[in-house]
């Protein structure tokens, strides 16, 4: 961390968005995390993609947990709705203000202790329902804030910072989100901007639950030989299935393909997500393929990032439960209270 | 791009923006961080060891740090006028606040070493080649024509702006150095000083003489038409109190500036300055031009003098023709007439103040020292030796008129040439400045300087009552930042010279130092062509003046590379840096002087 406010000044030539705002009007209160974390390469990547997004930031709530990850939403999106809840229950609670108001953008900000051990239920319900949100996991393998025991996602034989080997299976939430119906799932690396902030912005536009697993190493206890979750591991065992290239269907297209080595995606508003292949072989709309190539390729020690899956026709928990069009708060007192007809009607179709 | 090489004094002098530009190299965020602290004699003495004249810098220097100034280039709010840090007017808090700081200043030699040399004229270059090498036990002797040392400094500058005891102090400093002053002795001749056995000679007569304005009527009003330094000169040693109700000056530059102001407080009542050229292309200081509108003298541009009209002997007034600048291919300014009828200005006196010439009548062209055919020395430009190899040129006397801290600058190095030529060595041969660049770093997120960068914009020089200062050449006009103001006018400084050092072994590559930076100065990229590079940036930086800072050596194949142009220095990269790859270190250059340290090592072996 450090005792200083970041200076207001910037680049000259740092631009505007469409909606007149330079990137650093996305930005949040200094972090207090250790230097070096990975959390921060992902909150800088979180403001680059709403920047570049054009969103107002109050159209975004923000909501986390407990631990280093879910303390990061303070440190991004200053002017936008926030919410740190108990440990673990982000889900329910974000899907209960999704449900009361689904004009805002829901951005989930979680951890591996948060989402894979204390909050493993919530997180598995949560991509059932097909909530409309963007889920980030933090993924560093430790718990940092209780310095560094193994978490949940450690790798069974990565070591700890002591050269203890983890005996435990890890929880992957990746596979666990393709088998609980997700219809948004990718891996990236804190270290590689270039591919998640594209992926951010897909999810982002994406309706239904879009997860994105961020393996983000922990500097002070996770970064060592013997982790699986280090900077130098994830660079050297970074098996990337794909590049997106998030093109939104209002502009023309500008990336010329080679035939084969592109994936279009069509979603739901028109936007269209290109992707670039890098396996050739790889086939992100195939569910069942994906869920196989990953596990195929982490039990080599791989270690799997791009977009995984994505579902082209989606719904939502809105659809599954058919509410109303409009937040809570927008309804009258007429519609809220529609009289005695109307219960006498649903009485009936009750009888 | 190769690698920079940090151990090259320049790289990381060009970075202290305000240092690289002062012809004297005075270390500025050094000295203006013990004005912060309150260290006003050691912010004066860091002054003094490279300037001389702080003082009378403090009030008059032409100041260009200040264009150089890196705020200038940060600060969104003045994007459209730079306001650099007030770097000039920082110097003079640190002399007037200052306390009695003579028994730090070196002592006469103790024992002479019998060496000989002279200096024509007691203006700044004078001074300084006799501050250098006093101490050094060499027997200095400086002449002059007036009677009172400080040439230009004592006869042009009007004394509203600088006080006499601010020059009776800082000359006296350096005669007080054991330097023999032979005041109110004009060298008439070369040839006679050369015999005279000196071993070595420092000519700093400056540009004595005004250049006049030949046009008709010159001769029959010549009563009321004054060269410009001449007059100032007669103000100065007040052989003139008073100046006609209505007065032209003539003239763009400072002088000219100095000359109405100094009639404003002569009698003058309906004063004009009256340009050939545009008001941007005056020569003239900004902030100069400003004074003298803040006291209500009108500038007049695009008016080419034409004929001094009078009746009886008596001067009636300025005949203007009206032009207008055009602009050929190149560039090059022409002055075209409009065609519009001619102006007449009507006016009591003019002061003609259209330049200044060098002239060394003095200087029989005989004694071996060459001129070119514009009349000025031929000099070596670094050693400042002419010809003749025991005569060295300063100041406004070697180039043309330039300015003060010019002159020091050229002092410095024509110590240094007179000291390496009496010890019989190469002039040529002079060593690199010295540097030290240590780490500033007090604990984890300690820095020993304010690494927060300040928001103020700049501070505004209080001035006394127009009523009074216009009654008076002798009341000060500008009355300097009091201590506190000045704290804050310091904290504007974004301490340059504190570097930001990288090791890329160190390095783990987490990007947090690219994402805390303000002003997205920091990339970690493919090398490659420095053109090509600097357009694929995080941020572009098409500042081609400043360097790319690139290190290679990471685990990534990657290269480091930071654009120098508009880094705050703040230390976030240090401060979220986990391994230490980014130090805060400040880069401290210790500029060659005359004395041992300007002496190949070789002898200096031979002598221990």
């Amino acid at each position: 961390m450090t005792y200083l406010a970041k200076p207001r000044l910037h680049h000259p030539t740092l631009p505007l968005n469409k909606i007149g705002f330079t990137r650093r009007d996305y930005e949040g209160q200094i972090s207090t995390l250790c230097a070096g974390c990975g959390h921060d390469s992902i909150s800088a990547s979180l403001i680059q993609a709403c920047w570049e997004l054009d969103i107002e930031p109050h159209r975004i709530a923000k909501l986390s947990g407990i631990g280093c990850s879910s303390k990061t939403p303070d440190y991004l999106l200053g002017n936008s709705h926030g919410f740190n809840t108990v440990h673990g229950r982000m889900p329910s609670v974000l899907t209960g203000a999704n449900l009361a108001n689904r004009d805002l953008i829901y951005l989930g900000v979680s951890g591996d202790g948060d989402s894979a051990s204390i909050g493993l239920g919530q997180f598995a319900h949560v991509m059932r329902r097909g909530v409309n949100m963007t889920y980030i996991l933090e993924n560093n393998g430790v718990y940092g804030l209780t310095k560094g025991q193994f978490s949940a996602t450690a790798d069974a034989g990565s070591k700890s910072k002591r050269g203890v080997a983890n005996t435990d299976a890890p929880v992957d939430t990746v596979s666990l989100a393709l088998l609980l119906g997700a219809t948004y799932v990718a891996r990236s690396f804190s270290g590689d901007k270039k591919q998640l902030v594209p992926l951010v912005k897909a999810a982002l536009a994406h309706r239904g639950a879009a997860f994105i697993d961020v393996v983000s190493p922990c500097v002070a206890f996770n970064n060592h030989v013997g982790s699986t979750k280090s900077y130098d591991y994830v660079r050297e065992h970074n098996d990337a299935v794909n590049r997106l290239d998030f093109i939104s269907g209002r502009e023309p297209i500008h990336v010329d393909y080679a035939e084969g080595e592109a994936v279009s995606v069509a979603q739901h508003d028109g936007t269209v997500l290109r992707l670039r292949k890098i396996d050739r072989g790889y086939d992100p709309t195939n569910r069942i393929a994906a869920m196989h190539y990953i596990q195929q390729h982490q039990a080599a020690g791989e270690v799997v990032t791009g977009l995984l899956f994505v579902a082209a026709e989606t719904e939502d928990l809105h659809a599954h439960l058919n509410t109303a069009d409009v937040p809570f708060n927008t309804l009258g007192a007429k519609q809220l209270c529609p009289g005695r007809a109307a219960l006498d009607k649903l009485n009936a179709s009750l009888r | 791009m190769r690698p920079t090489d940090i151990r090259v004094p320049e790289y990381f002098h060009k970075v202290v923006d305000c240092q690289w530009a002062c012809p004297a190299h005075t270390p500025v965020p050094e000295y203006i961080r013990l004005i912060a602290a309150g260290r006003h004699d050691d912010a004066y003495l860091v002054n003094w060891e490279s300037n001389v004249f702080p003082g009378i810098l403090g009030r008059t220097c032409d100041r260009p740090c200040e264009p150089a100034c890196r705020r200038g280039r940060v600060e969104e709010k003045q994007a459209e006028k730079p306001e650099p840090v007030a770097i000039c007017r920082l110097k003079r808090v640190a002399a007037d606040n200052k306390g009695d700081i003579r028994a730090r200043l070196p002592k006469p030699a103790a024992k002479k070493n019998g060496r000989k040399v002279a200096c024509v004229g007691a203006g700044p270059a004078s001074l300084t080649v006799a501050r250098d090498l006093a101490p050094l036990g060499y027997q200095v002797t400086v002449f002059d024509q007036d009677p009172l040392a400080g040439g230009m400094i004592r006869t042009q500058i009007p004394r509203f702006r600088l006080p006499a005891e601010v020059i009776d102090e800082e000359c006296g400093y350096v005669l007080e150095l054991g330097v023999e002053y032979g005041g109110g002795k004009r060298i008439d001749s070369m040839k006679v000083l050369l015999a005279e056995g000196y071993d070595a000679i420092f000519v700093g007569s400056g540009a004595p003489r005004g250049r006049d304005l030949d046009i008709p009527g010159r001769k029959e009003a010549a009563r009321n038409i004054h060269i410009g330094i001449d007059w100032l000169s007669s103000v100065s040693f007040g052989h003139v109190e008073r100046i006609g109700r209505r007065v032209v000056v003539l003239g763009g530059g400072n002088t000219a500036m100095d000359c109405c102001r100094s009639s404003k407080r002569l009698g003058g009542e309906d004063v004009k300055v009256i340009v050939r050229s545009g008001y941007e292309e005056m020569k003239a200081s900004p902030w100069e031009k400003e004074d003298a509108a803040h006291e209500g003298i009108p500038i007049l541009n695009f008016l080419v003098p034409m004929e001094f009209t009078h009746r009886a002997g008596k001067l009636t007034g300025v005949l203007f023709e009206k032009v207008r600048a055009e602009y050929d291919a190149n560039r090059r300014r022409r002055l075209v007439p409009t065609g519009e009828p001619n102006q007449h200005y009507e006016c009591d006196d003019v002061i003609v103040a259209v330049g200044q010439e060098n002239a060394f009548p003095w200087i029989e062209r005989d004694t071996g020292i060459a001129f070119d055919g514009s009349g000025m020395p031929v000099l070596d430009k670094v050693t400042m030796q002419s010809t003749h190899s025991k005569v060295f040129f300063g100041g406004d006397a070697a180039f043309g008129p330039k300015n003060i801290i010019w002159a020091v600058a050229h002092g410095h190095d024509a110590a240094v040439s007179i000291d390496k030529l009496l010890n019989g060595e190469d002039l040529k041969d002079r060593p690199a400045p010295g540097v030290t660049l240590v780490s500033q770093k007090m604990g984890i997120h300690e820095w020993s300087y304010d690494n927060a960068v300040s928001l103020d914009p700049r501070f505004k020089v209080p001035w006394a009552e127009p009523s009074k200062t216009l009654k008076s050449i002798k009341i000060e006009v500008e009355l300097g930042f009091d201590p506190l103001t000045g704290f804050k006018e310091a904290q504007r400084c974004l301490n340059c010279d504190v570097q930001t050092v990288f090791t890329s072994r160190q390095c783990i590559e987490c990007d947090a130092c690219v994402d805390i930076c303000p002003m997205d100065c920091i990339t970690f990229t493919s090398n490659g062509d420095e053109p090509e590079l600097r357009n694929r940036l995080n941020a572009p930086a098409p500042n081609l003046s400043q360097d790319l800072y690139v290190q290679e050596g990471l685990k990534t194949g990657r290269a480091m590379v930071k654009d120098e142009d508009v880094c705050l220095h703040c230390g976030l990269c240090a401060e979220r840096c986990p391994t230490g790859a980014w130090d805060m270190q400040k880069f401290l250059v210790e500029m060659t002087r005359a004395g041992p340290g300007c002496r190949t090592r070789k002898q200096e072996r031979k002598a221990a």
